[in-house]
């Protein structure tokens, strides 16, 4: 049921796209998962049809993809998990969409998430929370839990995601399956439903550093409706090579620090070795700011959030209560529109950026942001990428931190320094803790995706983490 | 000395749409919607759909940058875009993008005609912004029971023009606001005739209280409307010993009042930062080329006027008021006397076109120049040529055809002044009286002159010839004191003419 | 500290209608985060300037030509998603 790209491509040429994607619909509809709010099944059917009949071409002719929530899609409800946008169904494709119809992908749903990308394990969802593949009773990780359980459970071969603090890499890491997110700028943010726009970026999920090379390829590239759109075509499938000999690896202390699981931190170790042996180079890195990431990270994306989330106010779209003057209208439909922890972000966020605090918070935490971006800049002298844990520990169990806000946003500790430096970041499967996986996270520079395809290509040639599935799917 | 005895304080804030540009400023959509059905000129970007994004009109950049410079304006090094971020249903956001710190420019003036001579207004900035959606209400703002929204207008470019709190009355706003449209009208980025082209919101205090802005200013008119009220209802409450509360009050156009916009705690904190979905613009380098192709401005172009042409200050304002009508001014001089021309196109052509709500583009300008050339050539009266102006703005057709249909050309000149030369000559004795200064005495050579014409001379012209001769000597009446005089002697009667009168009347043998 | 007034105002600007049990139930968990905040405090950055987009791109800008298909919407689709529309318009609230 875990299939392969190129593997689905002898299927469909076998038999046809048609099988292939009422297959995977027809998991997605037993699943106890709860990873899709959305299915697309009779235009993902038709769709099917439709490159069967006409041989459509493609570097994904036919392949069924699974989309995080956030991401528009012309005649699919978008929700971003929230109340506020049930029954939302956008008007126009998000770039990444345009990429993917093109390239003949065939989109069978959209994926459970935090609601509005706002968390670290797919629970404040307003669509009910999904679940670990590994662990039902754990958590995916999150936002893009869904993109990753549905892969990881065999439910899609591949999905897209956002990464706005870790949120590809993380629930990648919760649920051992492969997630990147790209050099901010790569892929267009056009039809992303925007949590914080100077944070994110959309990235892709699949069981393969392969697979998520051929998909990061189909939705790469210039796009000028996103001014913050880098004009670089690359071709990066043709990067993957079995050989890291003279890899410079820098390794950053700071991202072993107190809160690191131990397991977790010697499966990150004995992978390092692993490349060492192939012959990279290790060397420790100093990053002094990264313990700072976090509140910057905070700040930063829920000020920006505040003003994000402004235009749910019922009037063109999404929820609407019972009209009295429109003060108190739009203050009423969002009170029931958002759920907890979206109102909290927004508070704060609006906290922050208001008068009085906008030099105290919001500012000072941009200021900090260049002191970490410093920090990557020094290091990446000395090394072509650093090695650190994805997550400081594995999925932990549904419920548990939910009600403990700094708890929770702790979990991105090894994750957002690489959203506030704008550098790209990959997760592979590295290892086990309890029969959870455990994920190993290699940053690169700006625009260097070509050498941590590369070196997660070569940890996953050489191991076998990425092969291994969770049981009773 | 004006001493603006109540302290009054006057900032403007004026936004011009640049309706001129084809699409609108962060999205391609067709800036000419003014005709169509609500709602039907937009997309996911100005219609604030969840995931589009903005990118910046480079043509709205250009033209924000003539604006700011055609206002003596610096042009910044780094400029960048904001969130204004505030609630309203016109705002399909939720907040405005617009500028901040690092407006495109700064630091400008514009000189006005104060109260008490040329007053400087400064032009604190000129930056770039997103026009909001348009609100339509069923009655009045605070009456409606609900409101309805078109965003065609949303995401048109604006620039707003902030001014200094430089003018102390309701006039000069006025006159600033005029001087505005007339600079910003030279530059060919706005139809000022479009409705929503040009829109105020105004600060005023008085001595002693808070300022007030005044929104939904829809007209200059309305503008000093509203203005006057709110001065008397500042001092009013100040009277009365309350207090000026800083506020934003919105003017009801057709009650001619202010309407205190204020419910609940309204608490204006608009947390601007920089949109994160727009990169900084580094154009300075932009404006020396731009400079370049801006056209002579309207204070330099009336200079000029005076200077080049000699024609009075008053009508090289108004003639430089808007730049076509400049242009039609110059390039009508250049051909005939300009100072005729001045008189003609400024003092007729103009109230004509005004008039009728037109611009010079209705009349053209080889017709101004064959009226002119009629004129000196004295093939028709000055009433006959405003005819065939209004004709000509009325009906078309060409001058010639319109003398010939109306038989204008019968009472040219010549006819009247030969016949009151002879009526003069007839009637000595009625000419030396009206000379001695029997007024009435000139009646009866208006009546010989129209029977002499056949009714067919125009009354108030006749005796505006016969006046000129028998007073000045002379028709037409140009060059009146460099003419020398003589007395001659008609039949038994001593008549005052000019010379050149004279030798007429002698080649004509009535001497 | 954000007091409750602090939070009825906040959530006055943020347009989120909040009950006294919200409030109750808010205050200490956005005061835990902001403490958390505090921690920035320690960190100089004296002469350091902000970060606002990561990467140096400026003037990118779009021709002023409208946009073929993927631009505008018709006023059918502009208003396909509204809760509430009439004649053409989005209907929203009264004014006042």
């Amino acid at each position: 049921m875990w299939a392969s790209i190129n593997e689905l491509k002898e299927k469909i040429h076998a038999g046809s796209s048609e099988e292939v994607v009422a297959e995977y619909l027809e998991r997605i509809g037993r699943s106890k998962l709860n990873a899709f709010i959305s299915t697309s099944g009779e235009s993902a059917i038709s769709r099917a049809k439709e490159i069967d009949a006409n041989d459509i071409e493609g570097p994904l002719a036919g392949i069924p993809v699974a989309i995080k929530d956030n991401i528009s899609t012309r005649c699919i409800q978008t929700t971003c998990a929230s109340n506020i946008l049930k029954g939302y169904v956008p008007p126009y494709d998000a770039h990444v969409i345009e990429r993917l119809k093109k390239a003949g992908a065939v989109i069978i749903g959209k994926t459970n998430m935090d609601e509005f990308a706002m968390g670290t394990s797919t629970e404040t969802s307003f669509y009910g929370a999904t679940k670990n593949p590994w662990d039902m009773e754990r958590v995916p990780g999150g936002s893009s839990g869904g993109s990753a359980a549905a892969v990881a459970g065999g439910e899609a071969p591949i999905a897209l995601g956002s990464d706005t603090g870790g949120s590809v890499r993380c629930p990648a890491s919760f649920c051992g399956v492969v997630g990147l997110k790209p050099t901010y700028g790569v892929i267009s943010r056009y039809g992303l439903i925007a949590y914080a726009n100077s944070l994110e970026q959309i990235g892709p999920f699949a069981t393969s550093v392969r697979d998520v090379t051929t998909l990061f390829d189909v939705v790469a590239g210039y796009d000028p409706r996103d001014s913050t759109s880098v004009d670089k075509e690359v071709n990066y499938s043709s990067s993957l090579e079995n050989n890291v000999k003279g890899l410079r690896i820098g390794v950053p202390e700071e991202y072993f620090g107190e809160g690191t699981d131990e397991k977790v931190e010697k499966a990150v170790r004995d992978s390092i070795n692993t490349l060492e042996e192939l012959g990279a180079k290790t060397t420790t890195v100093k990053m002094p700011h990264t313990k700072y990431a976090l509140a910057a990270y905070y700040i930063i994306a829920m000020s920006e959030a505040s003003s994000n989330l402004a235009r749910f106010d019922g009037m063109r779209y999404g929820l609407r209560t019972e009209d009295s003057d429109w003060h108190t209208t739009f203050s009423q439909v969002r009170a029931s529109g958002f759920g907890d922890e979206v109102k909290r972000r927004i508070l704060l966020g609006t906290y922050a950026l208001s008068a009085g605090y906008h030099d105290k918070y919001y500012l000072k935490a941009l200021k900090v942001r260049t002191l970490i971006k410093q920090d990557f800049e020094r290091a990446f002298k000395d090394v072509d990428v650093l090695i650190t844990p994805t997550m400081p520990y594995p999925a932990f169990k549904l419920g548990e931190k939910i009600d403990d806000p700094i708890s929770l946003y702790l979990a991105d500790v090894d994750t957002v320094p690489i959203n506030l430096a704008g550098v790209p970041s990959i997760s592979v499967p590295c290892g086990f803790s309890g029969g959870l996986p455990i994920g190993l996270q290699i940053i690169g520079k700006h625009f260097d995706e070509a050498t941590i395809l590369r070196a997660a290509y070569t940890f996953e040639e050489n191991t076998d983490f990425h092969t291994k599935r969770p049981e009773g799917m | 000395m004006y001493d603006n005895p109540d302290g009054v304080m006057i900032g403007l804030e004026v936004h011009v749409q640049l309706n001129k540009l084809k699409t609108k400023v962060f999205c391609g959509c067709v800036t000419d919607y003014h005709n169509d059905p609500p709602n039907s000129h937009v997309c996911p970007v100005c219609l604030g759909l969840p995931g589009s994004m903005p990118v910046i009109n480079k043509k709205a950049v250009e033209a924000a940058i003539k604006i700011g410079l055609a206002l003596n304006c610096k042009v910044e090094e780094h400029t960048q875009f904001y969130r204004k971020n505030y609630y309203y249903p016109d705002l399909p956001k939720g907040f405005q993008i617009t500028q901040y710190d690092f407006p495109i420019s700064s630091g400008g003036y514009v000189m006005i005609e104060g109260e008490d001579g040329e007053l400087r207004v400064g032009i604190t900035r000129a930056h770039m912004e997103e026009d909001p959606g348009r609100l339509v209400h069923e009655g009045t703002i605070d009456k409606s029971k609900y409101t309805l929204i078109d965003y065609n207008r949303s995401g048109m470019a604006l620039i707003e023009i902030v001014s200094d709190p430089d003018m102390r009355s309701p006039k000069e706003a006025r006159r600033y606001l005029d001087k505005l449209r007339n600079i910003v009208g030279y530059l060919d980025v706005f139809d000022g005739n479009l409705e929503g082209a040009m829109r105020v919101d105004a600060n005023i205090s008085i001595m002693g209280g808070q300022r007030a802005e005044i929104k939904n200013i829809s007209s200059f008119k309305g503008a000093e409307r509203a203005l006057l009220f709110e001065i008397v209802r500042q001092k009013n409450v100040l009277r009365r010993g309350g207090v000026v509360v800083q506020e934003t009050r919105h003017f009801d156009e057709a009650r001619e009042i202010t309407l205190s916009m204020r419910t609940k705690e309204e608490a204006h904190d608009y947390r601007y930062f920089p949109e994160p979905d727009l990169v900084p613009l580094k154009i300075s380098g932009w404006a020396p080329a731009i400079k370049e192709t801006l056209p002579e401005l309207p204070d330099a172009r009336r200079m000029r006027f005076v200077e080049q042409y000699g024609i009075k200050d008053d009508h090289a304002k108004a003639l430089t008021s808007e730049l076509k009508l400049a242009i039609f001014y110059e390039d009508v001089a250049k051909k005939a006397d300009p100072k005729t021309a001045a008189v003609w196109v400024c003092d007729v052509l103009k109230g004509e076109l005004n008039y009728r709500d037109l611009t010079v583009e209705a009349f053209k300008k080889e017709h101004m120049l064959s009226v002119l050339e009629l004129l000196a050539g004295r093939k028709i009266t000055e009433d006959g040529a405003v005819d065939i102006i209004r004709t000509l703005l009325d009906k078309g057709g060409s001058p010639e055809e319109i003398i010939k249909e109306k038989g204008l050309v019968i009472v040219a000149g010549d006819i009247v002044e030969t016949a009151a030369l002879e009526a003069i000559v007839e009637n000595p004795q009625a000419a030396a009286d009206y000379q001695a200064g029997k007024v009435k005495a000139l009646n009866s050579l208006v009546g010989v002159v129209m029977k002499k014409t056949k009714g067919g001379a125009d009354a108030r012209k006749v005796r505006e010839v016969l006046i000129a001769i028998l007073s000045d000597g002379f028709y037409p009446p140009i060059e009146r004191e460099k003419i020398e005089k003589t007395i001659i002697k008609i039949g038994d009667v001593m008549v005052e003419v000019s010379k050149p009168i004279a030798n007429l009347l002698k080649k004509m043998g009535y001497v | 500290m954000i007091t409750r007034k602090d939070l009825t105002h906040i959530g006055w600007l943020s347009r989120l209608e909040l009950s006294e049990k919200d409030i109750e139930k808010y205050t200490p968990k956005l005061n835990s985060v902001l403490d958390y905040f505090t921690e920035l405090d320690d960190v100089d950055t004296e002469g350091v300037p902000p970060t606002y987009h990561v990467l140096p791109l400026s003037n990118v800008f779009r021709e002023d030509e409208v946009s073929a298909q993927g631009g505008s919407l018709t006023q059918e689709e502009a208003l396909s998603n509204a809760p509430k529309t009439q004649d053409g318009f989005f209907k929203a609230p009264r004014m006042m």
